[in-house]
């Protein structure tokens, strides 16, 4: 068990830039006043971030990422648990990845 | 969920009962959490880290994404403007982080700044939807983020150890699929944000702009982008 100097010196900055985008946002909001809009924005932050992460991933890993996703979402919806829609999602692109496509 | 006492309907709050039921709403991701967490020992293996340098790095980073991208530029970190460098894209790969903490000022600020600041280290991805979720349907218990992030992170660094051991075990993530286990909790998590289609539209201006950007701009900004477009489009919809 050992660690390089420089590679603890990376993995140190790599902790302070995380703690700093961590705590940035929660700052800032400090000094904005809550407003209706300020409320709207942030209440429409969890999806957006969801749909701006996920769209662009599922078009670059191709059809069987995107036909994936969409077997997880679909049985989300249906059996409205979030296990078994994760597991289908994996379980489908191993088998489209298995088919060739 | 939980009879803790609440001073002011909306103010934060603590609770053990919290702690363990942020766990427990974690539970669905654990697994694919616990293999992209071997993943990443694996590849920290391949890249010539030693294994203090993966668990301290799984253990003091804890963001995912940005130890891959890091694993991938490492050679670089012989010199301090590599270092500079990894820690710049470290920046821009979580700078989703920003936007997420500044959803938790509503709830989390009614906590003294000693609470909330230390709490922020739990934040992950799933954790963090996890809780949003909770807090949307009137949930007040700062517990359920922090013992959500607590028990992720625990799982991350232990999983870390055998994927560093057993290397080759997990290096073919693609074709047993588990390269979408993130991308499909995020999704699924989409439903129960579900608040309609009126409430979707951000999530579609979001999606739209992402896309956009993710064939315009390489990197990470495609997330920052889309959200802020999103978020914005949030904020001038009308209440009906």
């Amino acid at each position: 068990m050992s660690a390089e100097p420089m590679a603890l010196l990376a993995i140190f900055v790599m902790a302070a830039m995380n703690y700093l985008m961590r705590a940035a946002g929660f700052w800032v909001m400090a000094h904005v006043p809550l407003t209706i809009r300020t409320r709207r924005m942030l209440e429409a932050l969890p999806g957006s971030i969801v749909a701006a992460t996920v769209l662009p991933i599922a078009v670059k890993g191709g059809p069987a990422a995107v036909i994936a996703l969409m077997a997880a979402l679909g049985v989300m919806i249906w059996r409205g648990n979030s296990f078994l829609g994760v597991a289908a999602g994996v379980a489908t692109a191993a088998l489209v990845r298995a088919a060739g496509l | 969920m939980t009879n803790a006492p609440r001073e002011r309907p909306g103010a934060a709050y603590w609770s053990l009962a919290g702690l363990i039921e942020g766990a427990r709403l974690g539970a669905p991701v654990m697994p694919g959490m616990a293999l992209f967490g071997a993943a990443f020992g694996a590849l920290a293996a391949q890249k010539g880290l030693t294994l203090l340098e993966a668990v301290l790095m799984t253990g003091v980073v804890y963001a995912g994404a940005s130890q891959f991208v890091a694993l991938e530029m490492w050679p670089e970190i012989a010199t301090l403007g590599g270092i500079v460098t990894v820690g710049l894209v470290t920046a821009t790969v979580n700078m989703r982080f920003i936007l997420m903490t500044a959803a938790l000022r509503p709830w989390f600020g009614s906590l003294p700044p000693w609470q909330s600041y230390p709490s922020l280290c739990t934040i992950t991805d799933p954790g963090w939807l996890i809780a949003m979720h909770y807090y949307s349907k009137g949930g007040r218990d700062a517990s359920i983020l922090v013992g959500g992030g607590l028990a992720f992170w625990v799982l991350w660094v232990a999983s870390c150890v055998p994927g560093y051991l057993l290397g080759a075990l997990v290096s073919d993530q693609k074709s047993f699929g588990f390269d979408v286990i993130m991308p499909a909790f995020f999704v699924v998590m989409l439903v129960p944000l579900w608040q309609g289609t009126r409430r979707a539209i951000p999530w579609a201006v979001a999606g739209a702009v992402a896309l956009a950007v993710a064939q315009l701009v390489p990197g990470w900004w495609f997330i920052m982008a889309g959200a802020i477009a999103g978020s914005i489009a949030g904020g001038f919809l009308d209440e009906r």
